[in-house]
């Protein structure tokens, strides 16, 4: 598999600079947004303790609430299907759609369903798939996949989707208000809602002691994906699971707030049994979580709720746009997924970070996103899977970075040094994503010296 | 050996060492009244709230509210429209409705979430694919927030529930705000005693 180079696919993205600082400045928005919705709630802190706790609980006992949900969802009139891995989910699903002649499938948005690359298996089978969330759409009909899990077109402009929308659904080339756009996009899926045969969607949270699955949308589309034609299937990663109601009611609370800076999705869906002459699935999908589950370092990563928060304040993921990545999963919370995968291929990922630690004190379950990007850079480096350049210039600052004492008697040795360290480091060709970087201003005093003149109370140097 | 076998053996081999569950608090804020708080989220998520007078004629009120209105398909005993739901044989026989009318269970001050199943809707889609829904609500029904809400034995009781919060809406292209992307383009909570 080839391997992804982050840093070159992003300088495509940072070429076009309008679309560049329309990104960075949307996403800061949302980051803004979250920020401003957890401060209305006094209990916030208390909430994402909570959720961690949870998740961390139910991840421990997840074989036990497996089964405790399939037994419910099966007492439900659900039909409960397992997939090891992607292969065999897109064949569970063909086998279903197939056995009841089914020629159009409405979906809703599902970051699964992308990772099991369900749409192409089902097109290349003779079944027309239709996205219905708008952003989700606008990527199907451009053949992209999603650059966000949360706001799939967020890297395209109006005149974008006015270029898609005309190609493919002919709308007017001249008109790319965003309210024209959108309303198109509503009058020519509407018919596919009423011909389709089957409605699909993911699952953002599976409940075992009801054995529901819960989908949150903005538009409504799962909802109509799921009601209207009279078959149903939903796609659930097993990681998914929340043991009771109770618990879903935290999770809920924090989910919008930390994607979007809304206090709750406009549509709240929790589906536990199929409707009157009506058919439920419900396929769980392994492929790779239960591995994972046995990864010390790692585990923790599936506590992730798929909000996106991580992504809107990553200043390298605002900077370079989430197709840059490569994956199906970008941003901070990609990195740490993908390598499971395919370590080879993704080893630059880890290193499209600056390690500040902002996504993991948004992240609503509490995962340590930047420790454990920390942790695959010394995989990656173990595993000699560290491309030349980055090799290269690791070596140079490692002298350096390796003894405190004498990356301070360099930085010490003159005030300017600081600015030739970086620069050799940060600005030279061994370093992609340096070239569009500026290091901020010397600051007249080092933290260490500052540190040694105010807090040193103890009368031991800090090694 | 099945899928699922196969599955539950690594998920039980890989389990880390056991984590309690904590108990979830209801994180009650009874000091506010639910009503203001459930009118200034709704309106925040893109609904509308109505106080219709309690002697007023719902019929009359509701046909001069949506006078340009021609298919109005009721749920409801107080207000008859021009379609009965419990006439409709199949989901897309809803397809032309432009106003759907029912009553919510319930509500949720802290999110302006509705609540709706099939017990409401008596054919799920008809919160879906009308134009326009218009939802009564007795403000007796009104919980304080999402802990509340989820504590209710609806939801482990219907097959199908869902806490509406407003009209369909997506921000997808450049964030600007457009309500009715898919589903309903206006949301209407009216106020009125069971
Ligand atoms: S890692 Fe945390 S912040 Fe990132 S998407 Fe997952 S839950 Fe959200």
């Amino acid at each position: 598999m080839k391997r992804i180079d982050h840093a070159e696919a992003s300088s495509h993205f940072i070429a076009e600079t309008e679309h560049e600082a329309f990104h960075d400045r949307r996403l800061w928005d949302l980051r803004q947004k979250r920020d401003r919705e957890s401060q209305t709630i006094p209990e916030w802190q208390a909430l994402r303790d909570l959720a961690s706790a949870i998740k961390e609980h139910t991840l421990t006992h997840l074989a036990g609430y497996l089964e405790q949900f399939e037994a419910k969802a099966k007492a439900n009139g659900v039909q409960v299907h397992w997939a090891l891995d992607a292969e065999e989910h897109n064949r569970i699903v063909h086998d279903i759609l197939a056995a009841r002649a089914v020629r159009t499938l409405v979906k809703s948005k599902s970051m699964l369903t992308e990772e099991c690359e369900l749409r192409p298996y089902l097109e290349r089978r003779g079944i027309e798939v239709v996205e219905t969330d708008l952003g989700e759409r606008i990527q199907q009909l451009d053949d992209e996949p999603p650059s966000h899990i949360v706001v799939p077109a967020v890297h395209k402009l109006r005149g974008d989707v006015a270029d898609v929308f005309t190609r493919t659904l002919g709308t007017d080339a001249l008109n790319d208000d965003p309210h024209y756009l959108s309303e198109q996009q509503r009058v020519k899926t509407r018919p596919y809602f009423l011909k389709a045969e089957a409605g699909m969607t993911g699952g953002n949270f599976a409940v075992a002691e009801t054995g529901g699955v819960v989908v949150c949308t903005n538009e409504g589309n799962a909802d109509l994906s799921a009601n209207v034609p009279p078959l149903f299937i939903a796609s659930v990663g097993i990681e998914k699971l929340v043991p009771r109601l109770a618990d879903l009611a935290v999770f809920v609370r924090l989910l919008s707030r930390s994607a979007l800076g809304s206090p709750i999705t406009q549509y709240t869906s929790h589906f536990r049994s199929p409707r009157d002459g009506g058919e439920m699935h419900i396929v769980l999908v392994d492929n790779g979580r239960a591995e994972r589950l046995g990864m010390e370092k790692f585990w923790t990563s599936l506590k992730c709720i798929r909000c996106g928060a991580c992504m809107n304040t990553c200043p390298v993921y605002r900077r370079s746009g989430g197709l840059s990545y490569g994956a199906v999963y970008s941003g901070p919370i990609g990195i740490i997924l993908n390598p499971t995968h395919d370590l080879r291929k993704y080893s630059s990922l880890p290193f499209a970070s600056t390690l500040n630690g902002s996504c993991t004190n948004v992240c609503p379950v509490k995962i340590n996103i930047h420790e454990q990007i920390y942790h695959w850079r010394r995989i990656i480096a173990e595993h000699n899977q560290l491309p030349f350049v980055k090799k290269a210039a690791m070596k140079m600052a490692g002298r350096l970075l390796a003894s405190p004492k004498m990356y301070r008697r360099s930085i010490n040795v003159t005030d300017a040094a600081i600015e030739h360290l970086p620069r050799f480091l940060l600005y030279s060709r061994f370093n992609a994503w340096g070239r569009q970087r500026e290091v901020p201003a010397t600051p007249d005093q080092t933290f260490h010296a500052w540190y040694l003149k105010n807090r040193r109370m103890d009368g031991k140097t800090p090694s | 050996m099945s899928s699922r076998d196969m599955i539950l053996e690594a998920v039980q081999r890989n389990q880390p060492p056991a984590a309690p569950l904590p108990e979830v608090p209801l994180f009650d804020d009874a000091a506010e009244p639910p009503l203001p708080r459930f009118k200034a989220s709704l309106e925040r998520m893109g609904g509308k709230l109505a106080e219709p007078s309690a002697d007023a004629d719902l019929a009359a009120w509701v046909a001069e509210r949506y006078s340009g209105l021609r298919v109005l398909c009721s749920a409801v005993p107080e207000i008859a429209g021009t379609r009965r739901i419990e006439a409709a044989q199949a989901p897309k026989e809803l397809e032309d409705v432009e106003l759907a009318i029912t009553r919510a269970a319930f509500a949720v001050a802290e999110t302006g979430s509705i609540y709706l199943s099939e017990r409401e809707l008596i054919v799920n889609a008809l919160g879906y694919l009308t134009q326009h829904l218009l939802v009564l609500l007795d403000p007796a029904d009104i919980v304080g927030n999402l802990h509340h809400a989820f504590a209710r034995p609806e939801f482990a009781e219907a097959r199908y529930s869902v806490l509406m919060s407003g009209p369909s809406a997506t921000a997808d292209i450049e964030g600007v705000l457009i309500h009715g992307a898919q589903g309903v383009r206006s949301l209407t909570v009216a106020l009125v005693a069971k």
